[in-house]
């Protein structure tokens, strides 16, 4: 830990907004699944750049905590070399890029592919909060439908999907059922990282500051994703390894090498594909 | 009259209170040791105390029960640290505090939140003595696995009462019990095993 730049106050947020977001949070997590509004602040960074999920990074920080940040399931792009930064500076506090070290991972539409512990707490970036909107754009509309859970829309969307390309062309922002009762959106992470989701040992924490909602998933809750009996849910395969660490099971990233048509597929986890390589030297060269 | 103070670091000792609470409300009938507690008048005991500072501001209505409504200095004690207008209506308030829980109003009178927006429910602090595992079988999210939980003293229909709370789900209370030196919570969303 380093000392904060003493001109904040720690984490940046005043301690009224931390109160605020704290019990915002206690409330999705009690509810889980269900979006609960909240006097999202203006950011020192533009919408869409995860203030949302900077907010309740802040709320829960501490100065024992270690930060880990990824963005698309990378350490070492801009958006969470940027977050790491503001952290280090408002905060003080340690950060790391091996998933297992972290007590907070802020994420940016991944889940790491190291399975996570009931220490850890996992924070959501997320842009649109309301899995409804885009079949229902009136706000006062999607809560009533939540209210009666009145999700037949949805599975007619999926049904659309099925009708016109012959499968559930949704691979991103694959919308969940939490515990049952609330359909959510798991923010725009790939399908693939949906089963994770599921059962988890860690809590995780989703923040959307433009749309001023927050949500949760308690640890080790059921979250199933919508599918039918005949066309039912399936994750991503790739017919090759990663490239750099030759992981199978990993979500990758498709790379355009040059303007010859040449591509490579590599690990999208920046953390799993720096471990797997080091692990085995002689395919790093 | 001096004041008694509130925490000696009301950013990081708030903090370290909120990951305690946090903790817990995700981990349903988990005991989570709390440290760094404030000396609040009595009958208010440190870890409520540590709670309603952690939490509760002039934006929360507070509902206090008779034995602390009685307290002069307490009264004096909330109203500079946490600013927060005390309500006589249960059914009024963000956060009722309790420290006779066997004289406690039924959960049902307080907030309960509405179908459109359950998160405007009452959130309830209750200071019992301890906690022990041969209390009802509880399940729900938060659990790996069902566990045992019991506290005491609750009143003796409480935890009927937290089974027709859970029956109202998404709408129902919270509740957040603070034991002498640690916390434990009883989230809306928990599945309490019939006797």
């Amino acid at each position: 830990m380093t000392t904060p730049d003493p001109a904040y106050n720690f984490a940046y947020l005043d301690e009224q907004t931390k109160r605020m977001i704290r019990r915002a949070i206690l409330k999705a997590v009690a509810i889980p699944g269900y979006q609960v509004p909240f006097a999202s602040r203006e950011m020192p960074m533009p919408y869409g750049w995860g203030t949302g999920g900077v907010q309740v990074t802040a709320a829960l920080l501490g100065p024992e905590d270690v930060l880990k940040v990824i963005d698309q399931g990378a350490d070492d792009t801009t958006n969470a070399v940027s977050i790491r930064a503001f952290f280090k500076r408002t905060a003080g506090v340690a950060t790391t890029e091996r998933t297992e070290e972290a007590t907070i991972i802020q994420t940016r539409h991944r889940i790491p592919e190291t399975p996570l512990t009931a220490k850890q707490i996992l924070v959501y970036q997320v842009p649109i909060p309301e899995p409804l909107r885009f079949l229902e754009p009136r706000e006062t509309e999607t809560r009533t439908m939540h209210a009666l859970q009145d999700y037949g829309l949805m599975h007619v969307k999926l049904y659309e999907d099925i009708a016109t390309h012959g499968h559930i062309a949704t691979t991103y922002a694959y919308p969940v059922k939490v515990a049952g009762r609330y359909v959510t959106d798991p923010s725009p992470t790939p399908k693939f990282d949906n089963p994770k989701m599921n059962r988890n040992a860690a809590l995780q924490l989703f923040g959307a500051g433009r749309e001023q909602r927050i949500y949760a998933i308690p640890p080790h809750t059921e979250v199933v994703s919508l599918d039918f009996e005949d066309h039912p849910f399936s994750v991503q395969t790739w017919d090759r390894p990663c490239e750099l660490c030759g992981a199978t099971d990993s979500f990758l990233d498709e790379v355009v090498m040059d303007d010859q048509g040449r591509r490579m597929f590599v690990c999208s986890d920046s953390d799993h594909c720096a471990r797997r390589r080091s692990a085995r030297p002689e395919a790093a060269a | 009259m001096s004041l008694a103070p509130g925490f000696e670091d009301p950013v990081l000792e708030g903090q370290g209170a909120f990951r305690g609470v946090l903790n817990a409300m995700a981990r349903p009938g988990s005991v989570q040791a709390l440290a760094g507690l404030p000396q609040a008048p009595a009958p208010l005991s440190p870890v409520a105390a540590a709670i309603a500072l952690t939490l509760v501001d002039h934006d929360t209505p507070l509902w206090l029960d008779p034995a602390l409504a009685a307290s002069q200095p307490l009264r004096a004690w909330l109203a500079f640290h946490c600013g927060a207008p005390v309500v006589d209506s249960p059914a009024a308030s963000a956060f009722a505090l309790i420290a006779e829980p066997l004289a406690m109003p039924p959960l049902g009178s307080f907030a309960l939140g509405s179908e459109t927006y359950p998160d405007r429910s009452t959130t309830l602090i209750v200071q019992v003595q301890g906690f022990h595992d041969e209390g009802p079988l509880l399940s729900g999210p938060g659990l790996a696995a069902p566990r045992r939980f019991g506290a005491l003293p609750l009143p003796s229909d409480f935890w009927v009462q937290l089974r027709g709370n859970r029956a109202l789900f998404p709408r129902g209370v919270d509740v957040l019990l603070a034991a002498p030196d640690s916390l434990a919570a009883l989230p809306r969303s928990l599945q309490v095993e019939a006797d």
